[in-house]
């Protein structure tokens, strides 16, 4: 994998920030590009399988939102998207999942260069033992060497992002776990950004939150999906409808429906996604 | 700014850090597994030494070593059945003595005391299995030997001591040191460690489980003895496991009021020897040969007699932990 | 047909006996308990202050049959032995603490070790004693204040192993997932966020540690033995205040004796006062 990277890394310049300079310079016409490319995944805890034969694909650039009962295996498959799963032993995943084009599932890939490029946020609101701008100075530092004053502005980009830097910007050196819930939520999110992947995955991030954290945190999806591509698990079926422009929704490890928001929630094709949108079911 | 698949590259730094914090993590894992193997090594390594230096005595006097009355330092004829006697025999009566006692403790703390004096007590009792042992053992010598010999002892001897047979037990002169108070300063100590541990293993019954059983009609006593003791059985059993390998083992709490002496007599009023207590008072002058190989044998013996209580102990409280779905 | 439970009376109050009986027993176990504390420790309070005066910070012990003396170097060579222990156990026990959290689900070896480590704690400390004086001091040929620290070590590592085990396993996934999933290194993980999360509970443990090795004589015995002069020289025998009581409560002089108090007392008052520490710092960390 690695020489791969290296070797696409040279067709691109990188700028100071991170973000890329696209040297085509050829007049194509955009074509809508795949960030994550899901095929025929199966997952298994142990001997019980949690997917199955899972074809999927994420567009870059998109929110998509994987809905479905509890259990159905839709946080099972956002964590297969960042091999969070690798941590535990006797979970594992078969097929492919291809992130711009390289396999993920292949044996011998740098897991911690992969999370660096797809982040994550959990549903409880997990800030570090240390100080807010710790919190996000952490993730930057792992792959970066930023000087003080540019790491100042890294915090506060990635804090204003996250709409929490005017609440927090006067207790910068104030432990992380001093701000509420929503707050805290924020931060993780905040903490997400600020590395500058290109893919965020969202487990259920406003289930834990009131109804105002979560009406913030919606906000912040719709802006940040101009700059990233996001993939979002949420029992909350208005949630989806809101925030996504595609939607997956899953029953008992399968993937019942996949297709644009509007077009699933108005009129889907299958009888089961109906049931589950109206409520007869689930 | 367009995300464009450069986006999802690692930058060369990216990279080089990437393939450091491999360097790194195999590091980390093998320092760190290095370090928890080395309590394995040191286990092994003290058998190992023990085993080396114990060898002469065991090939001078054989097995029968541990049966022999004989400890003869003029002329070297050594054998451990002393040691031992007064090792068990002492931890025998310390059990007889603090398991109840302990028993009676955890219940207390668990089921009568009222809630704000819950913790100050349970504090009490672990503070107290804090206090190092010697202590005890000034205590038992200066304090309660004395005190022992003047009332206990002959009214233990007055009673107990005139019923034909088992009266054998307590009679002989009223010294105050000896195997019984040695077994009693003993009790005094494993006592606050063996109530702690009831004391967690009752605590981690359900309370449901009492709830339904009070539900009924059940009194305190009977919820106790049908339903915290049949539910924690193996973890009174692993804690009561726990106090006898300490027992065994305890050697300052001991050597103050066990009278040091190599004899063996019927009578828990005389004194006596434990492994531990000959141990801490030959060592140091014993010259090498029969003498010091015998007290590196009696400690090898003390040692794998210790490890077997105690694995035995660790493997029914793991067993407890099982039940709970704790561990996996 | 409704019918009412018949309450045997005599059965009834049989039951309420026994539980009476029974209850009664507790408390007294409890009361019995309680009242042995209170006299162990007040006669210790009571001998020790007797004996405790500003002469036993500035007088080394003194020899066989001579007045007075104090407890100087005794004191200083278990600060110095207890010290020089501390700091090399902490490193090897939080270790290999973190070893058995962060690797242990998966290790054949992180099993066999806990079992073992938990043995070590309650083993007989005369035989730790035993096996380094075999070990050390028979190659050297002379005690010293290493081979008690090598001791007094073997005792403290298992204890240090288990609690800072205990406390890193308390942080929850959670927090140690959101590392992983920006990209962080597994020993940057258990370092800045794991440990970081637990460090109140591991100083508990280290503090523990220290008040367990505080009071331990036997593994002196033959290790550190004793040093009836002043000496700060860790490679010669280390006076020590365990060894120092152990020779002087069993000794027929007077003056001694006294001593054997007051160090019984600056001991006790060492070992409860850091168990004391310990709960106020792990008290903090579940408040705080």
């Amino acid at each position: 994998m690695m020489a791969n990277m290296k070797t696409m890394f040279d067709l691109n310049q990188i700028d100071s920030q991170g973000g890329s300079v696209n040297v085509a310079s050829n007049d194509q016409p955009v074509v809508a590009k795949n960030a994550l490319e899901v095929r025929d995944l199966n997952f298994f805890y142990g001997s019980f399988q949690g997917l199955k034969n899972i074809n999927l694909d994420i567009e870059e650039g998109k929110v998509t939102a994987f809905i479905g009962p509890s259990g159905c295996g839709k946080s099972t498959l956002l964590r297969t998207l960042n091999r969070m799963y690798d941590l535990y032993p006797g979970q594992r995943a078969e097929g492919e999942i291809n992130f711009y084009g390289q396999n993920i599932l292949e044996p011998g890939q740098d897991l911690n260069l992969l999370r660096s490029r797809i982040g994550m946020v959990f549903q409880k609101p997990t800030p570090f033992p240390m100080s807010i701008y710790e919190n996000i100075a952490f993730g930057v530092r792992l792959y970066e060497k930023l000087s003080r004053s540019e790491m100042d502005e890294r915090v506060e980009w990635a804090l204003n992002k996250a709409a929490l830097w005017n609440e927090a910007k006067d207790k910068l050196n104030q432990s992380g776990l001093s701000l509420s819930g929503g707050q805290q939520q924020r931060l993780c999110i905040a903490r997400g950004v600020a590395v500058k992947p290109s893919v965020i995955l969202l487990d259920e991030p406003t289930s834990a939150l009131d109804p105002i954290s979560t009406g913030k945190i919606e906000e912040l999806i719709n802006e940040l999906k101009h700059e990233y591509t996001i993939a979002i698990v949420t029992h909350n079926m208005q949630q989806a409808a809101r925030v996504s422009d595609y939607t997956a929704y899953m029953y008992l490890g399968s993937l019942i429906e996949y297709g644009k928001t509007d077009e699933i929630f108005i009129k889907p094709q299958r009888k089961e996604t109906e049931d589950y949108i109206t409520g007869r079911f689930g | 700014m367009d995300i464009t698949q450069s986006a999802s590259m690692p930058t060369p730094q990216a990279l080089r850090v990437a393939k450091l914090q491999r360097v790194q993590d195999f590091l980390f894992h093998a320092i760190t597994q290095f370090f928890a193997i080395s309590v394995l090594i040191a286990l092994l390594g003290i058998i190992i030494s023990l085993l080396i230096n114990a060898w002469p005595a065991l090939h001078t006097f054989g097995p029968s070593f541990f049966f022999t009355q004989e400890w003869d330092v003029v002329n070297g004829e050594f054998g451990g059945l002393i040691a031992i006697y007064g090792t068990l025999a002492t931890s025998i009566i310390a059990l007889l003595i603090a398991v109840p006692l302990s028993f009676g403790i955890a219940v207390f703390l668990t089921e009568l005391c009222p809630g704000y004096l819950r913790r100050p007590l349970g504090t009490a009792v672990e503070l107290l299995a804090a206090v190092p042992s010697i202590i005890y053992g000034m205590f038992g010598l200066f304090i309660f030997a004395p005190l022992f010999a003047e009332y206990v002892q002959p009214a233990l001897a007055a009673t107990l001591g005139q019923i034909p047979g088992f009266g054998i037990l307590f009679s002989g002169a009223f010294n105050g040191i000896g195997i019984l108070c040695a077994g009693l300063i003993l009790a005094m100590m494993i006592l606050p460690f063996i109530a702690s541990v009831m004391r967690d293993v009752f605590e981690i019954v359900p309370p449901v489980l009492k709830e339904s059983a009070y539900g009924i009609g059940c009194t305190t006593w009977e919820v106790v003895r049908n339903v915290v003791l049949p539910y924690t059985k193996a973890g009174v059993i692993g804690g009561v496991m726990l106090g006898l390998g300490r027992a065994l083992g305890e050697t300052m709490a001991v050597t103050f009021v066990i009278g040091n002496a190599h004899r063996l007599s019927p009578s828990l009023f005389a004194p006596g020897t434990s492994i531990a207590s000959t141990l801490a008072n030959e060592f140091g002058e014993a010259e090498a040969g029969n003498h010091l190989s015998s007290l590196y044998l009696l400690g090898l013996a003390l040692f794998l007699i210790t490890f077997i209580v105690l694995a035995w102990a660790k493997w029914m409280l793991n067993n407890m932990e099982k039940k709970q779905g704790l561990k996996t | 047909m409704n019918k009412t439970t018949n309450i045997d009376p005599a059965l009834f109050s049989k039951r309420k006996r026994a539980n009476k009986i029974g209850l009664t027993l507790s408390m007294s176990a409890m009361v019995l308990g309680m009242i042995f504390l209170l006299w162990i420790l007040g006669v210790l309070f009571y001998k020790g202050f007797s004996s405790l005066d500003l002469t036993i910070f500035t007088h080394s012990t003194p020899a066989p049959g001579s007045e007075g003396g104090g407890l100087a170097n005794a004191i200083v060579g278990s600060l110095m032995l207890v010290g020089c222990c501390t700091l090399l156990s902490t490193p090897v026990g939080v270790l290999a603490g973190l070893y058995l959290s962060e690797y242990g689900d998966r290790s054949r070896i992180a099993s066999v070790t806990r079992f073992v480590t938990d043995i070590m704690l309650s083993a007989p400390s005369i035989v730790i004693g035993l096996f380094v004086y075999a070990l050390v001091v028979a190659q050297v040929r002379h005690f010293s204040g290493w081979a008690g620290t090598i001791a007094l070590a073997l005792i403290a590592v298992p204890v240090v192993v288990r609690t800072t085990e205990n406390m890193l396993r308390l942080v929850p996934g959670s927090l140690r997932e959101a590392a992983y999933a920006l990209g962080t290194p597994k020993w940057k993980v258990a370092f800045m966020i794991t440990l970081r999360a637990a460090q109140s509970g591991v100083m508990t443990g280290i503090l523990l540690a220290l008040a367990r090795i505080s009071g331990e004589t036997a593994p002196l015995l033959f290790t550190a033995l004793n040093n009836q002069f002043f000496s700060t020289n860790m490679n010669a025998p280390m006076a020590n205040l365990p060894v120092v009581i152990f020779q002087f409560a069993m000794s027929p002089y007077e003056n001694w004796v006294d001593l054997a108090w007051g160090g019984a007392l600056l001991i006790t008052i060492a070992v409860l006062g850091l168990n004391i520490l310990a709960r106020v710092v792990f008290r903090e960390k579940v408040q705080g």
